[in-house]
């Protein structure tokens, strides 16, 4: 599976390679998210990562095709952890097996498996879950929470009460509930400054865990596994859009710098926008691809009733591509426009 | 009406040309209702008496409706029709009739009402027409029952909710344990959607096997008549 068109110049990339790659570059993030949270993150990777194996094994048995092909191409786990990450990390486990399943099954097999679906299947597993289990699905843990390991482990399989105390909100969401609660009274920079959720530039700490993704982002694109389109086309639009917002009425949006380490911002900018086989494949398809994820996570964060828009926003966006690409056709050399 | 006649319309009506899985018309009530599967079968319900009594008409009439306003003349029959039945359901399953709402006017437009008194009860006896709308019926009854089923069980883990509405005496079967959460997206229509896909591609496969085995059995085999027409 190639990434882009004829010539190849560059060297051949194996589809594990790069898959092998792009979770290395995760481990940033995830080594801010344990410092955050505690081990139970591990817990949650390892459990969707055996149901994305056990899920893919058995479609491709049910499909007919090699297994172990498929199976060392490593692509079942990347999904697995990107939704293993989106997920609050202490979630019961059948909420994340469940998840995973979705996602393998149907929205990447019985679309015709790798590189054939239309959608990115670890945001329609989060798409669909959230839209099921909306309550269990936004029970994010207060940060600085000093849970014992194991204590987080029962938890996750359902043998301690979930109780509130291990239920805060998101810094966007905090801050979403502040602006529609509060009276004209309330304004973004006093919340953002007094209140303890939040760090110096976003949710207290969870800074780190994006610039961890960040950083694995930015390995990515140094080892030529990404372009830099899609990634700056999806920042740009989320800044652009909330610097204006920002500007007209600083009372009531928070700060650009505050979305872009808040929520999925970059864990969606590097590693889930970037999707070769949902996303666009043209550069100039990129860009648009990308700024148009970022107008949309922005519009559904601020203005939506869910936590978090990038996983609709890319998701629209999937539903889009074929036609951008279509229309962002590079030109052909020697040729006058793209047709022969 | 031969026994033959009857085979055929039972099976182009059960299994064929089944209206969800093979002509795959009324998606609109079908992903609306079938929430749980005393609704679905009501519903089906409801439009087999609609389409049994509106071929009937039709195929009476069929030698006296002008050709070109044909059209508006079905659909007039049919509205009366679905009036009645309307009246009927207000009046003796109120809970039933508040629960499916707008949909029991809508049989109607229900595009596989028009589409059998258009292309089967105007070219064909009152019998055999009176028996494809009973049995066209019957097959979306069946698959609006497991589809409704299948959602039902995933979304609450229950089977027979609402059964109550109909029959007092009655109450829904807890088939999961109480702390189930529910897979809410069973009830949205995206789910409606992906299940009723799964139950089209099982149908689809089933088809695919027993052609395999005909082709098998008997080399030399005419081809298959081509599928029916369908209306939208």
């Amino acid at each position: 599976m190639m990434f882009a068109p004829a010539p190849f110049l560059l060297k051949d990339t194996s589809v594990s390679q790069v898959m092998t790659q792009v979770c290395l570059a995760l481990i940033p993030g995830i080594a801010a998210y344990i410092w955050l949270v505690g081990p139970a993150i591990v817990f949650q990777l390892a459990i969707a990562s055996l149901a994305a194996i056990a899920a893919e094994a058995f479609m491709l048995k049910l499909r007919g095709k090699p297994l172990a092909m498929f199976l060392s191409d490593g692509s079942a786990i990347v999904t697995a952890w990107l939704i293993a990450l989106t997920f609050p990390p202490l979630a019961p486990w059948w909420l994340v097996v469940t998840g995973t399943l979705f996602a393998i099954l149907i929205a990447k097999h019985l679309y015709g498996g790798l590189g054939q679906n239309p959608f990115n299947p670890a945001m329609v597993a989060f798409a669909a879950c959230i839209v099921s289990f909306p309550a269990l699905m936004s029970q994010w843990p207060s940060i600085g929470l000093q849970m014992p390991l194991t204590d987080q482990l029962s938890v996750i399989l359902g043998q301690l009460p979930r109780i509130d105390a291990l239920s805060g909100a998101t810094p966007l969401d905090s801050l979403k509930t502040a602006l529609k609660l509060g009276d004209s009274q309330i304004d973004v920079a006093h919340l953002l400054a007094n209140q303890d959720i939040y760090g110096n530039f976003a949710g207290r700490g969870w800074e780190w865990v994006a610039a961890g993704y960040l950083f694995g982002g930015l390995w990515l694109w140094q080892r030529k596994l990404i372009t830099w389109h899609s990634p700056v086309a999806f920042l740009g639009a989320i800044v652009l859009l909330s610097g204006a917002l920002w500007l007209y009425q600083p009372a009531s949006f928070a700060n650009p710098l505050f979305h872009l380490f808040s929520g999925g911002t970059m864990l969606g900018a590097f590693f889930i926008i970037t999707d070769p086989v949902s996303g666009c494949t043209t550069p100039r398809g990129k860009l648009i691809f990308g700024f148009g994820a970022g107008l949309l996570a922005y519009v559904i964060r601020v203005f939506g009733g869910y936590p978090d828009g990038v996983a609709f926003a890319v998701l629209l966006m999937n539903l889009s591509a074929p036609l951008i690409d279509q229309l962002t056709q590079p030109r052909i050399f020697g040729m006058k426009g793209n047709q022969p | 009406m031969t026994r033959d006649e009857l085979a055929t319309i039972a099976r182009n009506g059960l299994w064929k040309q089944n209206t969800s899985l093979g002509q795959v018309l009324g998606l609109c009530p079908l992903l609306a209702v079938t929430t749980n599967m005393v609704n679905g079968v009501m519903l089906s319900l409801a439009t087999i008496i609609v389409m049994a009594l509106a071929n009937v008409a039709v195929a009476s009439l069929r030698n006296l409706i002008p050709h070109e306003i044909r059209i508006p003349v079905f659909i007039l029959i049919v509205a009366a029709l679905v009036t009645v039945v309307d009246l009927l359901f207000n009046a003796n399953l109120h809970e039933l009739y508040v629960v499916l709402g707008i949909f029991i006017p809508l049989i109607v437009t229900n595009c596989i009402v028009l589409a059998r008194v258009e292309a089967f009860a105007a070219k064909n006896p009152p019998l055999n027409s009176t028996m494809d709308g009973v049995f066209m019926g019957l097959g979306m009854l069946w698959t609006l029952a497991v589809l409704g089923a299948m959602r039902e069980f995933i979304s609450s883990g229950t089977l027979l909710g609402g059964i109550d509405m109909v029959f007092p005496a009655l109450s829904p079967i807890q088939v999961l344990p109480e702390s189930y959460p529910g897979f809410l997206l069973g009830l949205l229509p995206p789910g409606a959607f992906i299940l009723l896909g799964c139950m089209i591609a099982w149908k689809n496969w089933m088809d695919a096997r027993a052609a395999e085995r005909a082709k098998r059995q008997a080399p030399p085999v005419a081809p298959p008549a081509a599928p029916a027409e369908a209306l939208g």
